[in-house]
């Protein structure tokens, strides 16, 4: 009977381990998004440098990152690495490194784009009234760039998150494999798990990265500039 | 209060950008309570001489004296000076993630360390003498171009000042916006403020002017009263600018 697909979800424990499985899928994004943010704002700093070599350096990087699929890097760096140096990276490590290689050259442009957009006045009328340069980073630079931020931020954050399902292909136990390991073994008893795992799988998703970006919303809304 | 106190000397200030002066020899004295009226061509280095006069320009020769002070040796705390020094931009410069409010209270909070309570009545009487009264908790965004230039003009004050710059304050606003803050400028003038004020409002500056000075090509080519200046310029170049407003 149709109905009954539902209570593959529910036998041993499943849902469970499909939770597990996601909680493998957060993890990752988790680590990968923080080390990417703070990395990203250095990288993002020293990319507003003048010097030429810093800029073409920081270029290539950033485009190179963008060319390459995800999977691509995350082959390079699971397979390529570990066989030619003979550095045994598991498929979680690998994940982070690849991960935290894209995030930090994305997060980095877009710290660059939000320190460059503020306008040279801003810098100018806080001199006028007396700032410093510290006074005019804390209270005039950093609180703009931050609020013009958090909108891309968060949206590359669930670009990110989304993004880990690839890491099935490396062999890590995310929410994905759990998933098809799930339904390999009903395959037999219950022929129609594939709709009511994927499905649920569909939601957990929706549910990690619905809320950041009704945040990121919100917050667009609340620090609107201009 | 003796009139003939200077409050801002400048003397034989050269400046350039790399390719050429932009301000050749200019010397210029600004006394307490007076209001000077810069005018000049497009380009001919306004801007420049009154960012100047608060080091947002490095100077090529001459110098600059506050107070009998010279604050362009290399030695100066720009952030004192600015405090005496106030200026306004052309453009809306009010801090975009800040109300109208905490834009005021910045500088003397942060800078002056003056008393919270204090510094915010003192806000809101100049808001209300400016006819902002009810803006305090307003966005920059939620102003029009006309409100934000007197918020611009009260965070200035605020800080209180010994003279006043103003950068063509009017020259980006709608016509119909222009009049309020020019009202603002002429109450100031009138109140005995020292004043430098930059603009192609000629029936302004006629009107709010004790000496005009003409700048063309980097240079002061005239200076005098309005009276002189607007009826007998005694330029070639000043006449033909003047012509430039006639229809
Ligand atoms: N940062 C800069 N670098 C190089 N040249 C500059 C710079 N700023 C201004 N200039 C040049 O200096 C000259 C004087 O400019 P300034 O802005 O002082 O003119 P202005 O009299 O204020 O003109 P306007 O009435 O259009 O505002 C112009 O020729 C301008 O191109
Ligand atoms: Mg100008």
């Amino acid at each position: 009977m149709q109905d009954l697909g539902i209570k593959v979800l529910f036998m041993g424990s499943n849902f469970e381990r499909l939770l597990d499985g996601l909680w493998v899928t957060i993890h990752i994004s988790i680590l990968s998004v923080l080390l990417s943010i703070l990395l990203g704002i250095l990288l993002g700093i020293v990319m507003t440098s003048k010097n030429i070599v810093v800029k073409a350096v920081t270029r290539v990087y950033l485009e190179f990152v963008r060319i390459m699929p995800q999977l691509v890097l995350l082959f390079i760096v699971y397979f390529g690495v570990t066989k030619t140096f003979g550095l045994h990276l598991n498929g979680e490590t690998s994940a982070l490194i690849v991960f935290t290689i894209w995030g930090t050259a994305e997060m980095g442009d877009l710290v660059r784009s939000a320190i460059i957009s503020i306008p040279k006045h801003q810098r100018e009328s806080g001199l006028a009234i007396g700032l410093n340069s510290s006074q005019i980073y804390r209270y005039i630079i950093i609180p703009q760039t931050l609020i013009r931020l958090i909108p891309p931020a968060i949206n590359l954050t669930t670009r990110m998150i989304k993004t880990t399902s690839l890491i099935v292909l490396i062999g890590v136990v995310e929410v994905l494999k759990v998933g098809q390991q799930i339904i390999e073994a009903n395959r037999y008893t219950v022929p129609n798990a594939t709709l009511w795992i994927y499905g649920t799988i569909f939601f957990l998703y929706f549910f990690t990265c619905w809320p950041i970006s009704l945040l990121a919303k919100f917050l667009e809304k609340k620090w609107k500039v201009n | 209060m003796e009139k003939n106190e200077k409050v801002l000397e400048i003397r034989h200030l050269s400046k350039d950008y790399g390719k050429g002066a932009i301000l050749k020899d200019v010397s210029l004295d600004i006394h307490k309570g007076e209001v000077v009226v810069i005018i000049g061509p497009s380009g001919c280095g306004k801007s420049t001489l009154l960012r100047c006069m608060n080091g947002l320009e490095s100077i090529q020769g001459g110098e600059i004296l506050l107070d009998g002070n010279v604050i362009t040796s290399g030695k100066t705390n720009w952030s004192l000076v600015r405090q005496k020094i106030g200026m306004v931009f052309q453009s809306y410069d009010l801090f975009p993630h800040l109300t109208v409010m905490d834009n005021i209270l910045l500088g003397p909070l942060k800078v002056q360390k003056r008393d919270k309570k204090e510094v915010e009545k003192e806000a809101l009487t100049l808001l209300k003498r400016v006819g902002l009264g009810e803006k305090t908790k307003a966005y920059p965004r939620e102003l029009s171009g006309g409100q934000k230039q007197r918020v611009a003009i009260v965070r200035a004050l605020i800080m209180h000042p010994e003279i006043m710059l103003f950068d063509e304050v009017t020259a980006a606003l709608d016509p119909e916006m222009v009049r309020e803050v020019l009202d603002v400028m002429l109450e100031l003038a009138r109140a005995g403020s020292t004043m430098a004020i930059v603009t192609h409002e000629m029936q302004f500056a006629e009107a709010v002017a004790d000496r005009i000075v003409f700048i063309d090509g980097g240079e002061i080519l005239e200076t005098g009263t309005p009276e002189e200046f607007f009826k007998m310029p005694k330029t070639e170049r000043a006449r033909k600018f003047l012509d430039t407003f006639k229809f």
